[in-house]
């Protein structure tokens, strides 16, 4: 599990830019292999705390708890862009993620169930975009990690290369569980992918509401239940428009 | 029938150059210009009796010393300054300054500080040379991807990882290219810097010919030592290229 509880999140002044106040008083735990989505419109803070959680980002008053662990959480992060080194193959770029670890995941098996087999000698610059988002999920979900952190990481593919990618996701997930802390904008990718909701408000970034997605796993590839599950939502809750 | 044309293309322009040599050579009929066949003639014997390869070692010996010295201090000091900004806007100046001093000062100067020693003179290729690679390289580290950076980060790649497989060849591009100048550049310090101060060398042979006006050793010396750079082009460092740009489209 995760406890996030971060006090405030400055930025501080530049140019002719005020100082920035991005989070303040957010509070949010995520359970053991729960899936939860956040919520929020652009630049409204997500990356940056998702940023704090991954420890790139220091500079913020505040604590974060992962599991009970004394150690450094090992932390798997796909960004919004792949970040896939382009000079070392698919499966390089996945072993070097994994071999400071000592587990040393089957990459074998993830590279199956992702459909990348016959591309994991493939220098990253010949993969379309919605298979290096599939080499970059392998690469998050390789280190075995404690928490996964994921920055809109279907937000530039087409609808139906982004569905395709999803429905891997998750059937990944299904079969690795992990703790899941999935960030975007896109109301119908949350309900699909998400056990639970978190809506954030922006400028600083709070949390609004929390949802728990009642549409059970296996009806998730039906269109219809998500469309009626988000306009029922949108009516009970106008104000999440 | 093109294919075949492009690769005997250089053959052929080498050919034309010969000729175009030969034929001013024949039409000058002076001492001054030499033909094709009395350089070469003047070449080979100059390697039978060891002459050629013995100054040309040495010359050679100089370039591989100053040449490493500089692009390993070089590549420290640039991607220091280039990650670093406020090293970076102290040292700027100092590096405009001794980007624009003449070789031939620092050549003079390090021989009338330090005598006309070896170490003055693979000080001297140094300090031309040092000021071009720290430039490039500092360019290359601050181009270097910040997104790339983070993820090796958030996947806690360490110091020594990092910098091996995500920062290395990213400077790849940039080392590569102060290599190419540098060895241009400095090759011809090299020569200035024997023909001043030292007693052995390729630089040091040419400045004996022009005393006796002989100009076909001058020129078998010059063939030679191009000779040898192109050949350090071709069987070095056009294959170290070539394996590292593997994974571009």
């Amino acid at each position: 599990m995760i406890a996030i509880n971060i006090k405030s999140k400055i930025y501080p002044a530049k140019g002719r830019a005020g100082q920035h106040l991005a989070i303040a008083d957010f509070k949010l735990a995520i359970n053991a292999n729960e899936f939860v989505c956040l919520v929020g419109s652009s630049g409204c803070g997500k990356t940056t705390l998702l940023n704090i959680i991954a420890d790139l980002d220091r500079d913020y008053d505040g604590e974060i708890k992962v599991g009970q662990l004394q150690t450094q959480p090992k932390i798997g992060y796909v960004f919004q862009n792949p970040r896939l080194l382009p000079w070392r193959t698919v499966r390089e770029n996945i072993e070097l993620a994994i071999e400071d670890y000592a587990s040393s995941e089957n990459i074998d098996a993830l590279l199956d169930v992702m459909q990348l087999t016959q591309f994991q000698h493939v220098y990253p610059e010949r993969l379309s975009v919605g298979m290096s988002r599939r080499v970059a999920i392998i690469r998050a979900f390789a280190i075995n990690s404690d928490v996964l952190l994921m920055d809109e990481p279907f937000v530039s593919l087409d609808e139906s290369t982004a569905r395709q990618v999803r429905s891997l996701l998750i059937s990944l997930w299904q079969q690795r569980p992990h703790t899941v802390l999935f960030v975007t904008h896109d109301l119908r990718e949350a309900i699909t992918l998400a056990d639970r909701i978190v809506f954030v408000s922006s400028a600083p970034m709070q949390v609004v509401r929390e949802i728990k997605v009642s549409i059970a796993r296996h009806e998730r590839d039906n269109e219809q239940l998500i469309e009626a599950f988000r306009q029922q939502l949108l009516h009970d809750q106008p104000e999440l428009k | 029938m093109l294919i075949a044309l492009r690769k005997i293309m250089p053959v052929l322009s080498f050919l034309a150059l010969l000729l175009v040599w030969q034929a001013l050579a024949a039409f000058l009929n002076s001492n001054n210009l030499p033909t094709p066949l009395v350089v070469g003639k003047v070449l080979w014997q100059g390697c039978l009796n060891g002459q050629i390869p013995y100054h040309l070692g040495v010359t050679l010996l100089r370039l591989i010393v100053s040449f490493s010295i500089a692009m390993l201090l070089g590549c420290g000091l640039g991607i220091l300054l280039g990650r670093n900004k406020k090293l970076d806007s102290f040292f700027d100046n100092w590096l405009v300054i001794f980007l624009n001093i003449p070789a031939l000062v620092t050549i003079i100067l390090c021989y009338v500080w330090f005598g006309l020693t070896e170490v003055a003179a693979i000080l001297a290729v140094v300090i031309n040379k040092l000021p071009n690679v720290i430039v490039t390289i500092r360019e290359g580290a601050r181009a270097l991807d910040q997104d790339l950076l983070e993820m090796a980060r958030s996947y806690r790649f360490g110091r020594k990882k990092t910098l091996l497989n995500v920062v290395w060849p990213q400077l790849y591009p940039y080392i590569m290219g102060a290599t190419r100048t540098g060895l241009a550049l400095v090759w011809k310090i090299i020569l200035v810097v024997e023909l001043l101060g030292r007693s052995n060398g390729v630089g040091f042979q040419l400045y004996s010919f022009f005393q006796l006006f002989d100009v076909a050793s001058l020129l078998a010396y010059t063939i030679a030592f191009v000779g040898i750079i192109q050949l350090l082009e071709l069987m070095v460092l056009k294959p170290l290229d070539a394996r590292a740009q593997r994974w571009r489209r």
